[in-house]
Formats: C-alpha cells, structure tokens, sequence
C-alpha cells in the first residue's frame, strides 16, 4: 500500500518534471521558459521528496525531506526571480502586445519605480518589488 | 541496509518508471541548453537539468534505501541554487557596465 502511494507521488512528480521540460523545450519565449520550468519543476520535486521520506520512512528520512521541501520551496522563486529580472534588463522583450514595464528600470541603478515618473528623480522612494516575469 | 549494496531491494516498479521520465525530461533540458538562443534560457535550462538530477538521486536513494544519497541532493541543490545566482547576477552587472 505505502509502496503504491510512493510510487503514484514519484510517478507524478516526474511527470511534471517532464512537462516542465517539455515546457522549457516548446514555449516561444524567454519568461514563459521560465514560467513553465519553475513552477511545474517546483512541483515535481516536492513530490519526488515526499515519496522519498515516506519509502525511507524512517524520522531521520522524512526530516530531511521536510528540509528539502522547505528549501526548494524557497529557493526556486528566488532563482527564477533573479534571472527573470537579468534577462528583462540584458534586454530580452516579453512576447506580449504591450511591455508595462517599459521605461519604468532605472538605466543606471537597475530599480523598479511604479509610476510612470521619469526614473531619475529620487531613486529608491517609492519602488515596488516586481518580478518582470 | 549495508549487505544489500548491489542487488536492488523490493521497490515499486514505479519508481524505476520514474527515473526513466526523469532521464528524458533530462535529454529535453539538455536540447534547451544546447539551442537556447539566449544566455537567460541556457542558465535555466541548467537549472532545470540540475533539480532533474536532484530528484533522479532522490528516487535512487528511495530505490537503494540509502540516506545518504538524499544528503548529497541536498548539497547539488545549494550548489546549483547558488550557480543559478551567480549567473542572474553576472548578467546583470554585463549590462549595467
């Protein structure tokens, strides 16, 4: 029973691995590359972690897949976050009709301002964190 | 546990299925890294390719009941959350100079 409920979690997390890379292979567009590689890789692997404590099974297992699990589920947005953001400043455009985040980078400091405020005025006042993803 | 260390212990043939998605999900991630037009989608495709890897040690230490190889999972994924920071970071320091 336990062994079927483990392998049904690993089973379904590769595939979720595999439609992330499918994704990652297919989607026409940088961020949406991104998109499909982090969400659906996060997912995959937390189910691959949780089939891994549960088979091993012992405390000491399903400790460290509760550490895993916390950690991926910090990391992975952080990741994706930080390269979203290099990619959109290197200058690689979103395949959508209208870039709301057009003009609002500061060249020079890299910060996002919310307005359409021309960006050199007092940096750092009133700026949100955004993802460009 | 330590006299078992070639012959597989009885798992769920699911988990052997799993590790063969996981290795083509591999060979896709693997054409991503070798196509990507950009830099940005060579570096997550890597990062992709290495939580693949991730998790096909996982399964390998849930078919070997083996802790250990989840301890050295663990290590891969600081070591590449922290590659994949590094390279966000190099691209956008190149473009600011």
């Amino acid at each position: 029973m336990i062994a079927l409920v483990t392998g049904l979690l690993a089973f379904s997390g590769a595939l979720l691995m595999l439609i992330a890379a499918v994704g990652l292979l297919r989607m026409p567009d940088f961020y949406m590359r991104m998109q499909a590689a982090a969400k659906a890789g996060t997912l995959g692997i937390l189910l691959i972690v949780a089939a891994t404590g549960i088979t091993l099974g012992s405390l000491s297992a399903l400790l460290h897949a509760f550490l895993a699990s916390l950690f991926f589920l910090l990391t992975t947005p952080i990741a994706a976050h930080l390269l979203g953001r290099a990619a959109y400043l290197s200058g690689i455009r979103p395949m959508v009709l209208e870039d709301e985040l057009a003009g609002r980078y500061h060249p020079a400091t890299h910060e996002l301002r919310s307005s359409n405020a021309p960006a050199a005025s007092t940096p750092g006042s009133d700026r949100i964190e955004e993802t460009p993803a | 546990m330590t006299e078992r260390l070639v012959g597989l212990p009885v798992s769920s043939p699911l988990l052997t299925i799993a590790m063969v998605i996981l290795v083509a999900a591999l060979l896709l991630a693997l054409v991503r890294i070798v196509r990507g037009p950009t830099i940005p989608d060579r570096v997550i495709a890597l990062d992709l390719t290495a939580s693949l890897v991730v998790g096909l040690l996982l399964l390998l230490g849930a078919v070997l009941q083996l802790l250990a190889i989840v301890d050295i999972a663990i290590v891969l994924a600081l070591i590449a959350f922290l590659g994949t920071v590094a390279f966000a970071s190099l691209i956008e320091r190149r473009t600011r100079e």
